[in-house]
């Protein structure tokens, strides 16, 4: 018996998500007095490091691109039956919500996507309607495969380096073909952002975003806006949170000059902190917030902005 | 081409939440339901523009039982040239992706869409279920799409940016926002839904692999505390010592 983690990489180093997977499983493991082994298919600096956050083993075995998920999941599957896994660990990314379903009807497994618990007697728990809800899902097959919701547990230090092993599995041929990616690079994407900076129609024009950019610099946060102004063209679209855009959960989200209607809400709602900046008293966001400024964002940011750079001196 | 369109039925954004038969159950009381919108306005769309460039038809179809038929009818109203309903209770992803695979398999499709997720269970998983009975490529968060011939060239949102793939039919994609503009039903599409086939077949039995044990309410926001707009230090002190989130 083994818990079989799935861990991503980005340009060799391994992000916040991929170390929450790996104590997640890790935790696991030692409720069922099992081993927890990560299983790697892209480069790493440094994989022996998962052993920190408690993986026994790492099984190292590159694939040139992780896009094709059926040649990801066709690996996972392989190292799940050599290593007899009964739990499957994966983040809730893009490319782990791509995996989760092939590899659950590849194990024949129970599967929960975003969990935000660990499993008690094999059920957890899972935001639904967007985190209107919450369900406890139990996990009654023998495989069990999860993939975790970004935020969920808090990785901590608790072993050392693991022995990293290459693997042998068979890689089938791939039937996707990436032609080009285009990230900004040295910005925390927004899924996994801790702070969050965002605008909307208050600003008035793309032209006034000197403000939001001057406070994400200050705090390294990520910026996002609403929908109304991904859809006029002012900030890309990537940047749209919301229900049909990106759904975040920092730490702290700023909202500025944003109504907060419902849609707006199901994307941000599970922020643990939230702050909204508006000078309409009535804004529905306000009943969604910590900590409310009623004020002309053109007043009250930038004297945010001063404050901000105090805190930091 | 043979262009399949996975359709889900869901309360509305709107609609008030609660559950029934000791948080056992949802409680669909006084609740409107609608068409997934990743389903409706970038999925149904833009299998109806394909068809519109390139020929064959857009075969709708959704897993429920008959209070489903107001969506599919919609679906048809929209553009879709028929439609079937899988008789059962959509109650997991894998019984849905079951059905829809299994149908999928009988009809040679080139394409299969779904929506990026659904609003109610926000799961993301029968895409990549249907992918994976049917053993087809699956292209997630699609928010752009060309194809020409057999070959078709895919735009998805991945952290931080999107990535550019090329693919040969047959495949399964989960569509997000710009695949696709929404389109209204007009009173042509309306009336000629009516006249349009919808089959309905039973589903088959499908062993439960999971089981919810209760829903719960998450715990209220206490109220929002107000801060003087002319006291920001007050507020990056809040953040710092209360909240310690900066």
């Amino acid at each position: 018996m083994s818990v079989l983690i799935f861990v991503e990489s980005n340009k060799g180093k391994f992000k916040k998500s991929a170390l929450e997977a790996v104590y997640y499983g890790a935790q696991i493991a030692k409720q069922k007095g099992s081993e927890a082994i990560a299983l790697l298919c892209s480069p790493a600096d440094n994989p022996a490091e998962l052993g920190k956050y408690g993986a026994s083993k790492v099984i190292h075995q590159n694939l040139e691109s992780h896009t094709d998920n059926m040649v990801v999941a066709d690996l996972i599957k392989q190292a799940a039956d050599a290593n007899g896994a009964e739990y499957v660990i994966m983040t809730n990314s893009s490319l782990g919500k791509s995996l989760a379903g092939r590899v659950a009807i590849k194990l024949d497994a129970s599967l929960v996507s975003g969990a935000t618990s660990l499993p008690e007697s094999d059920s957890v728990s899972k935001k639904l309607f967007s985190g209107k809800a919450i369900a406890s899902i139990k996990l009654t097959a023998d495989k069990k495969v999860i993939s975790v919701m970004g935020n969920s547990v808090i990785p901590e230090e608790i072993g050392s380096d693991a022995p990293v092993e290459a693997g042998s599995y068979t890689a089938r041929t791939g039937r996707v073909t990436v032609k080009e990616s285009k990230t900004s690079d040295g910005v925390v994407p927004l899924p996994e952002a801790e702070l969050v900076v965002s605008a909307g129609r208050g600003m008035k024009g793309p032209e006034n975003w000197g403000i939001i950019d001057e406070m994400a610099g200050i705090l390294g946060a990520t910026t996002a806006c609403s929908r109304p102004v991904a859809d006029t063209g002012w900030r890309p679209h990537h940047e749209h949170v919301g229900q049909t855009g990106v759904a975040i959960r920092p730490n702290l989200y700023i909202a500025i000059g944003i109504s907060g209607a419902i849609q707006h809400l199901a994307g941000v709602n599970n922020s643990k902190t939230i702050v909204v900046i508006n000078k309409d008293p009535e804004a529905p966001f306000f009943k969604a917030a910590d900590y409310g400024v009623v004020g002309d964002l053109f007043d009250v940011v930038p004297r945010l902005n001063e404050a901000f750079r105090k805190f930091k001196q | 081409m043979n262009l399949l369109v996975c359709i889900s039925r869901t309360p509305e954004t709107t609609a008030k939440i609660s559950f029934a038969e000791n948080n056992t159950k949802f409680n669909s009381d006084g609740v409107n339901y609608i068409m997934n919108p990743y389903d409706e306005w970038y999925a149904l769309v833009r299998a109806i523009e394909l068809k519109e460039a390139v020929g064959g038809k857009v075969i709708a179809i959704n897993v429920g039982g008959p209070e489903n038929d107001i969506v599919i009818r919609k679906a048809l109203a929209i553009g879709a040239d028929e439609a079937v309903r899988v008789n059962g209770d959509p109650n997991s992803a894998l019984f849905t992706a079951t059905q829809i695979a299994n149908y999928a398999k009988e009809n040679a499709c080139d394409i299969v869409f779904c929506g990026k997720e659904t609003i109610d269970y926000n799961g993301s998983e029968v895409g990549a279920m249907v992918a994976e009975l049917l053993d087809q490529p699956f292209i997630s968060y699609a928010s752009k799409m060309d194809v020409e011939g057999t070959k078709a060239t895919v735009e998805r949102d991945i952290e931080g940016g999107v990535e550019v793939v090329e693919l040969d039919t047959p495949f399964v994609i989960s569509a997000a926002k710009g695949l696709a503009e929404q389109r209204i039903p007009n009173m042509r599409g309306i009336m000629m839904a009516k006249r349009k086939p919808l089959a309905v077949v039973e589903a088959t039995a499908v062993d439960a692999k999971n089981e919810i044990v209760s829903y719960t309410m998450p715990a209220g926001k206490s109220a929002v505390k107000l801060i003087d707009p002319e006291n920001m230090d007050e507020l990056v002190r809040l953040l710092h010592e209360e909240a310690k989130v900066i």
